[in-house]
């Protein structure tokens, strides 16, 4: 009886699991293969649905796993669409041949040239900075001006950083690396070390860790405090803004760009345009906590009340040819 | 040992199976081993020079570490479930076993946001005694190896307690009678028995241990996946990355190679007479509260706090159950995980019976590849699939009819064929050494015997073999079941459009920090990994009833 039930459950399971069902559409469709996901953001694209009747068919994964699949499937790929949450996985995408360029007004008016690629493969959507998070116990604001004053002595035993596995940081080391040039850089990030920092999960733990009063001050993605503050105003973390006398803070921007071999590639920008349009762009910067990307929207009133910050105007892009040396250089270092 | 069958067709056919099946999990291997034409002197300099030796110091420790644990926990734990009867043993007979429905990455994730510095434990500690009260790092090498201990110790205890309870009591008591003591009967009779299964149990751990890359992670320990991870993904560097790997598979061959030899060449016939329980009294007094604390600290911190912390985020987090959006992922991922159990049981099955019946080259070969699989850390192993069926499909659609080409979508890539294919080249080994350990338990006088009442082969292994070989059977069934459901990097990778699992929905929380909002699939994917379980403890119970009732 129990054999019976087995290889019966055991044969319909297999049927079903075998059987390939033809995607039918009878609507456009556009695919993005995405590696955003849950930043609650989510609804601008039930919102472009809505406006266009396109619909959106999403494929998440890690930055690099979405990238090696892409990839690995070449001309057959049914990805129109490719978003991720860093330049540098962008701009290797686009080394790669992954991209095709995009000629189009709107984007061009929409996304500032130093966020989107020169040749027209990717557009930012979204921005974050990546900067100072300190005690407002024990820290006075105005006493962690810059990155490298991270390496202080005072801060010994104070500092708290992300693993530099994490693709944020090997950003902004790039990105530093691009405008300084890997012997200060190295130097800067011996210095960190130097500092016996505690190591934490993750920017919110980072900053919760500032919080609990295991370290002082840290390097965190602005909209990961924002987050923290809309669910308790009375968080004791604020934000500096590094580098404001220098070179300004670290920027990095969540993009996307139409890939090489897309099957609906007018819509594909469609979307694109949707999300760096003004209305998009609200919706997007305002559930997520993120920067816009269109100059012409203002942030969040709750980062509008950060003040406004000099950003390094180096260009994203340069974060994803540096992104190798960054790496090695964080090995040398000690950087974990 | 090989048993002659006969039909030389019918072992032609079987060792050609399972060099098929063992090509199939070698393929991704081989593109990704394809990297080493390229030498990458620079790289392994910089490598040999930072992290690299740190990386290898860790993996041998975590490695050593979990397989001792989990080893004399698993075997501990089998033998006092096996032979005492305490209060609530039948309930902790089975419920030991549940710690293999929790990812040990969530497992891992809960004891670090209870212990951390911010985290409530800590917390409380600092109200209570003082700010200066800290405890130790728990984001330590001993922190992940205790917790991978605790989520891997099933392993072991599967395999032993299914070891034990083909035990003859006249055996144990043959061993008394002659002056041994109870330790030194366990240690002389019970325990050679049962090492093939502990040696298989302590070889998955630690290949499991080796492998991992998620519960490593969170505890920001530096280990070869780590550096594998780093160097391919941050210094977008492949060719080096599968170079590193090659490195971890040189270690799980040796591992396996010990695990091999501590299977021994002892053959213990199955004699189905009295439970080996039988001989020993029940415990009484302070000792039976003592057996029954040891196992539910175990099964507290293993699975019940994991759980409850669960349960308690799941409420905070406001996140709750939506019936359309969630039960399309729970189907997914049990079709595929049963799909995919069933098929890695019977490829366990080829090769295990072509090493039994052809102990020559070939088969033993087969069989040795198709383990590596499992030590491979899923990123790479996905990878290495993923570029394996993007060759294939680009070498065979070209030459497909134009029409049809166009219709069908990526045989391999992104398919459900190619997932389930993945998902055999990373768990054939977990399904082969129980499946082995058990074959190996049933000797040649069995064939012999068959053959001389002229039973054919087929009848020989439907009618003799397999009633001997469904505790082992099901044991691998369990476990590839359970793993598949647990699995995340290969299905991340692999799977077809619109085909999201649960572990998918874990990593779309988890991936931005949002472990409270983790929960609910978490639970789910605990409770879904809790039936086969219970069917599989069940199932067990009904077999073991059976051949008692057989032998009386």
């Amino acid at each position: 009886m129990t054999r019976l039930l087995l290889s019966y459950t055991l044969a319909s399971a297999t049927l079903a699991a075998l059987t390939v069902a033809p995607l039918a559409a009878q609507q456009k469709t556009v695919t993005v293969y995405s590696s955003r996901s849950h930043y609650g953001a989510e609804s601008v694209f039930d919102d472009f649905t809505r406006q266009t009747g396109i619909k959106v068919v999403f494929f998440n994964g890690n930055n690099n796993e979405v990238f090696e699949r892409l990839k690995a499937e070449g001309a057959r790929t049914p990805a129109d669409l490719l978003l991720t949450v860093d330049a540098g996985n962008l701009w290797n995408a686009a080394r790669e041949g992954l991209l095709a360029p995009v000629a189009s007004k709107v984007l061009e008016a929409n996304v500032p040239p130093q966020y989107r690629d020169a040749d027209g493969r990717w557009f930012g959507i979204a921005l974050r900075a990546r900067t100072i998070a300190y005690s407002t116990a024990r820290v006075k604001p105005g006493e962690v001006p810059t990155y490298k004053s991270l390496g202080d002595p005072r801060w010994k035993g104070r500092l708290c950083l992300r693993s530099s596995t994490n693709i944020y940081n090997q950003s902004l080391i790039a990105a530093l690396i691009a405008g300084r040039g890997e012997a200060r850089v190295e130097q800067m990030v011996r210095a960190w070390v130097a500092n016996q920092p505690v190591y934490v999960n993750g920017d919110t733990g980072l900053l919760q860790a500032i919080a609990a009063g295991q370290c002082d001050v840290g390097i965190s993605n602005t909209y990961y405090l924002g987050r923290l503050l809309e669910k308790d105003p009375a968080f004791p973390v604020a934000l500096a803004w590094a580098d404001q006398q220098g070179s300004g803070v670290h920027v990095n921007v969540s993009g996307g760009g139409v890939t090489t071999h897309a099957k609906h590639r007018a819509e594909a920008i469609a979307l694109l345009e949707f999300l760096t349009a003004p209305a998009a762009q609200a919706t997007l910067a305002g559930r997520s906590h993120e920067y816009p990307v269109n100059p012409a929207v203002a942030p969040l009133p709750m980062l509008g009340g950060w003040g406004t910050f000099k950003a390094d105007q180096g260009g994203v892009a340069a974060a994803g040819a540096y992104q190798a040396a960054a790496v090695k250089l964080a090995d040398r270092a000690g950087y974990r | 040992m090989s048993v002659r069958w006969p039909p030389a067709a019918g072992r032609g056919l079987l060792l050609a199976a399972a060099a098929t099946a063992a090509l199939a999990v070698l393929a991704p291997l081989v593109a990704l081993a394809i990297a080493f034409a390229d030498a990458r002197g620079e790289v392994w300099t910089h490598l040999g020079a930072t992290i690299l030796p740190e990386a290898i110091r860790n993996t041998a420790l975590l490695a050593g570490l979990v397989g001792l644990g989990s080893g004399v926990l698993g075997v501990a734990l089998a033998w006092l479930v096996a032979t005492r009867t305490f209060p609530l043993s039948r309930v902790f007979d089975w419920a030991l076993l549940l710690p293999l429905a929790a990812p040990a990455y969530v497992v891992g994730f809960v004891f670090v946001a209870l212990l951390e510095f911010a985290g409530p434990v800590q917390h409380a500690m600092r109200e209570a005694l003082g700010p200066g009260a800290r405890l130790p790092d728990v984001r330590s090498l001993w922190g992940v190896a205790f917790v991978m201990t605790l989520v891997l110790y099933p392993y072991v205890y599967l395999l032993a307690r299914g070891a034990f309870a083909q035990l003859d009591a006249s055996q144990m008591e043959a061993a008394r009678s002659l002056g041994l003591s109870r330790t030194a009967a366990f240690r002389r009779v019970a325990l050679p028995a049962a090492r093939p299964a502990i040696a298989a149990g302590c070889a998955l751990a630690m290949m499991e241990a080796l492998a991992d890359f998620g519960t490593v992670s969170v505890f920001g320990v530096r280990t070869l996946t780590e550096a594998i991870y780093r160097v391919w993904f941050g210094m977008f560097d492949r060719v080096a990355a599968t170079q590193l790997a090659s490195v971890l598979l040189l270690v799980t061959f040796a591992l396996l190679a010990v695990e091999r030899w501590s299977r021994g060449r002892a053959r213990v016939s199955q004699a189905h007479g009295r439970p080996v329980a039988a001989i020993y009294p029940p415990l009484r007094g302070w000792r039976a509260g003592l057996a029954c604390l040891a196992c539910a600290l175990v099964l507290g911190l293993a699975f019940v706090l994991p759980l409850g912390v669960l349960v308690v985020w799941a409420f905070s987090s406001g996140d709750a159950w939506a019936p359309s959006r969630d039960l399309p992922l729970v189907a997914n991922t049990l079709r595929l995980a049963t799909v995919a159990a069933a098929l890695t049981v019977a490829g366990a099955l080829v090769f295990a019976y072509a090493r039994r019946v052809d102990g020559r080259r070939l088969a033993r070969a087969a069989s040795a590849v198709a383990r590596l699989g499992y030590s491979v850390p899923g990123p790479v192993l996905a990878v290495g699939a993923l570029v394996c069926f993007a060759g294939v499909d680009r070498m065979v659609l070209p030459h497909l009819p134009a029409g049809v080409a166009a219709w069908l979508p990526p045989l391999l890539t992104g398919s459900l064929v190619g997932l389930l294919a993945a998902y055999f080249a990373r768990f054939a080994a977990l399904a082969l050494l129980p499946v082995e350990a058990g074959l190996g338990r049933l000797g040649p006088e069995l064939d012999e015997a068959a053959r001389t009442l002229g039973a054919s082969p087929a009848r020989l292994a439907a009618r003799i073999h397999a009633p001997l070989l469904r505790g082992s059977l099901a044991a691998a069934f369990l476990l590839v079941l359970v793993d598949v459901m647990k699995e995340m990097p290969v299905t991340l990778l692999l799977r077809p459009l619109g085909t999201d699992t649960l572990a998918v929905a874990v990593w779309q929380r988890t991936t931005e920090g949002l472990w409270e909002a983790a929960a609910v699939p978490s639970l789910t994917i605990v409770a879904a990994g809790l039936v086969p379980v219970a069917l599989v403890h069940r199932l067990g119970e009904a077999w073991r009833e059976q051949s008692r009732r057989r032998a009386a």
